[in-house]
């Protein structure tokens, strides 16, 4: 035996030949009739998702160990990581997808325009889902946060740059609460409006009590962490050197950042903003000890109970009568796609890069020396 | 200036600053501005506003903390701080009342436990998914997707879990039980009835956190030296063993602290939880079967009752107020002390 047949040929643990793929729908093929036999022959059924759940641990052993017999472990517990991994990208997205299509499916035949345009008035148990709507809950959801707006966008934006552009010893602290904030649970924002506000002062005013406007400084309460974070991280993308060519011009810090800071991060601010509307308009929770839910239009944000979208889904939702289950359903596809539409309005916004490299270019060619001029 | 170029929005905003107070005088020389190094007028105001709003922020949390404290009182003056922390029961029609918050704490610690286990194996694999197996293209797809969980209301995940997803997952449930029922968590009561368990609550849970961990895990990932990741591959390590001996060490910090904010947000779950689960407080570890109340969803349920039991759920969104806050405080010092966190937002 010469000594170049010996040489073993390198070997590319990456690469796959057909056998590998052989190997695998094998491994998949005999775990599944694996599964199928214990769980009928050998004990009883566990349901499709257990089902699913020992097949896959199967396949797992069962790949593992043919690669091992073919490759060696090394290939083995290689290839054996990148399934693991691959199914786990898999699974991320199946409980997304599971969870879109039944809102939509649920939803979709009770969602009609009419949903818009009336309320809960006059609606009984036995008439169909169709009947009323939940407008009183969508312009209730439209003045919490757009109030909720109001009060959490100033107080976020100037914070972020505290945070970004002041030289405050406070600093760190400040953005550890900031960090710490944006977890506290939504129910304890709504337990904290309503312990300082409605409790004390509701026999006084009726501002101070059950009311759109108590629910919307709760829901400030949620967006401010949101708001404050994204805002903090798009002010640290604006470069230094703009800063610096302002402060060189003789700009005072304060104008430096209104006139060349915020304006660069401008798409970033109103992505900061949906993303702070994204946040706040799905929480159900602090709702429930501020705006506490009302079946009839109540435009007044400032006197009286009124209703949003979580609420009317949360409170539908709970009711014994199946139309008002499908009622509940049509509000939560709504939601649903407030949420959609939302979170892809963010992300146009966010990844525009074209236009803000267009700004970038324009602010860059007015600091630059006059025969840099196109 | 006349001659220069077309005068836009941002030259305007910016040359007033460049040309010198007062503007140039014809015939007299031009007098000198006094260059000082103290703050302008204008900065001072800065410093002063943005120093409020950061006081604000602190002040917020503070005050968070202090109302819940204050009208706990009532509550807690009754059954007493001590009784309050380790009685089970909540029963507010014996007087004096006795409640307590043991129960649901039970339940929320549970829940976690179970959604963690869920979502953190779950969370790191998609991160390595993300950063180390996928292209480019999918890369993005996948982050995209990974955001849009956690876009998704929580009321959402509620009423999906409540409807559909508890009941595809009894049969597992049951044959848990059945089979493996002599180890204790397992263990149900004879013809207990499945739905409504911690087990699935937990579940529905880890779904929400999920994108929690593995949004911090992947920027932990991502930070990974390239020159660290190419000397294991030079010297002949699988991907396996390139992810095994350099990008997990050096993720280590931002997978523990993506744990802990994870289950930060698990512990103030609120509202799939308070559809879930049938909100009773009781002592037990039987996560199977039908039964739980945790802090959270417990006082979303009670939320417009007498003065007194409001006074008591104040008490009981304190400690929840302070469990999470600790939890979520722990997390930021281990990711920022961390080698790999130092630049991560969370």
């Amino acid at each position: 035996m010469s000594t170049a047949t010996q040489v073993r040929q390198p070997r590319h643990p990456v690469d796959r030949t057909p056998d590998d793929f052989v190997v695998l729908f094998a491994s998949a093929a005999s775990s599944v009739a694996l599964t199928w036999l214990i769980f009928t022959r050998f004990t009883d059924g566990v349901g499709w998702f257990g089902f699913l759940v020992v097949a896959y641990a199967l396949f797992l052993v069962t790949f593992y160990l043919v690669t091992f017999e073919r490759l060696g472990p090394l290939v083995a517990l290689d290839r054996l990581v990148s399934t693991l991994v691959l199914s786990g990208a898999v699974v991320l997205l199946v409980p997304l997808v599971l969870l879109v299509s039944y809102v939509f499916g649920r939803g979709l035949h009770a969602l009609r325009p009419g949903f818009l345009i009336h309320d809960q008035r006059g609606i009984t148990p036995i008439q169909p889902a169709t009947a009323g709507g939940g407008s009183h809950a969508v312009v209730g959801t439209f003045e919490q946060v757009g109030l909720a707006l109001v009060w959490a966008l100033p107080l976020g934006l100037i914070t972020a740059v505290f945070l970004n552009e002041s030289r405050s010893r406070w600093r760190r602290l400040v953005r550890i609460i900031v960090d710490a904030m944006s977890g506290i649970p939504s129910v304890v924002a709504g337990l904290f409006i309503f312990a300082v506000l409605i409790l004390p002062l509701a026999r006084k005013s009726t501002i101070f009590g059950f009311n759109g406007l108590m629910a919307s400084l709760a829901l400030a309460l949620i967006m401010l962490p949101t708001i404050t974070q994204t805002v903090t991280v798009v002010l640290r993308l604006v470069a230094d050197g703009l800063r610096e060519a302002g402060l060189a011009l003789g700009a005072s810090k304060a104008r430096m950042v209104w006139s060349i800071v915020l304006p660069t991060a401008r798409t970033g601010i109103t992505t900061a903003v949906v993303l702070g509307i994204a946040r706040a308009v799905g929480e159900t929770a602090p709702l429930l000890f501020t705006a506490f839910g009302y079946d009839l239009m109540n435009a007044n944000p400032a006197s009286g109970a009124q209703e949003s979208l979580p609420l009317f889904v949360f409170r539908n939702i709970q009711k014994p009568d199946i139309s008002a289950v499908d009622r509940g359903f049509a509000g939560a596809l709504l939601l649903l796609i407030i949420v959609l539409s939302l979170f892809v309005v963010a992300r146009i916004i966010g990844g525009d890069r074209s236009r803000r490299t267009k700004r970038l270019a324009r602010i860059r060619a007015v600091l630059s020396p006059r025969g840099a001029h196109p | 200036m006349a001659q220069g170029p077309a005068v836009d929005e941002a030259t305007v905003e910016l040359l007033p600053v460049a040309v010198p107070r007062g503007g140039p005088r014809n015939g007299a020389p031009p007098v000198p501005r006094v260059v000082t190094d103290d703050p302008a007028k204008a900065d001072i105001w800065f410093n002063r506003i943005t120093l409020a709003s950061g006081g604000t922020v602190l002040a917020l949390l503070a005050m968070v903390g202090v109302f819940l404290f204050l009208r706990s009182r009532t509550a807690l003056a009754e059954s007493g701080l001590l009784s309050f922390l380790t009685r089970v029961t909540w029963r507010t029609d014996v007087h004096p009342a006795r409640i307590g918050v043991l129960g649901m704490l039970t339940g929320t610690v549970l829940v976690a436990i179970v959604a963690m286990l869920i979502a953190v194996p779950l969370g790191v694999i998609a991160a390595l998914f993300i950063t180390e197996y996928s292209s480019l293209r999918t890369r993005r797809y996948l982050t995209a997707m990974v955001d849009l969980l956690a876009a998704i209301p929580s009321l959402l995940f509620g009423i999906w879990g409540f409807l559909y997803l508890s009941g595809q997952v009894v049969p597992l449930s049951a044959w848990l039980s059945r089979h493996l029922g002599w180890i204790p968590i397992f263990a149900t009561a004879p013809n207990a009835r499945l739905t409504g368990s911690i087990f699935i609550a937990g579940i529905v849970v880890s779904l929400m956190t999920l994108p929690i961990v593995a949004s911090v895990v992947r920027e932990v990932f991502a930070q990974v030296p390239p020159g660290e990741k190419e000397a294991a591959l030079a010297l002949g390590s699988t991907r396996w063993g390139m992810i095994r001996t350099v990008v997990l060490p050096f993720g280590q910090g931002g997978i523990i602290g993506g744990t802990m904010l994870g289950l930060g947000r698990a512990l103030g779950e609120t509202i799939a939880v308070a559809l879930l689960l049938p909100q009773v407080p009781e002592l037990s570890a039987r996560i199977l079967q039908n039964g739980g109340a945790t802090v959270s969803g417990f006082i979303a349920r009670r939320a417009g009752s007498d003065s007194f039991t409001t006074s008591g759920l104040m008490a009981a969104g304190l400690i929840l107020f302070l469990l999470t806050l600790i939890t979520n405080m722990m997390a930021s010092v281990v990711v920022a002390r961390s080698r790999s966190g130092a630049g991560v937002e969370l």
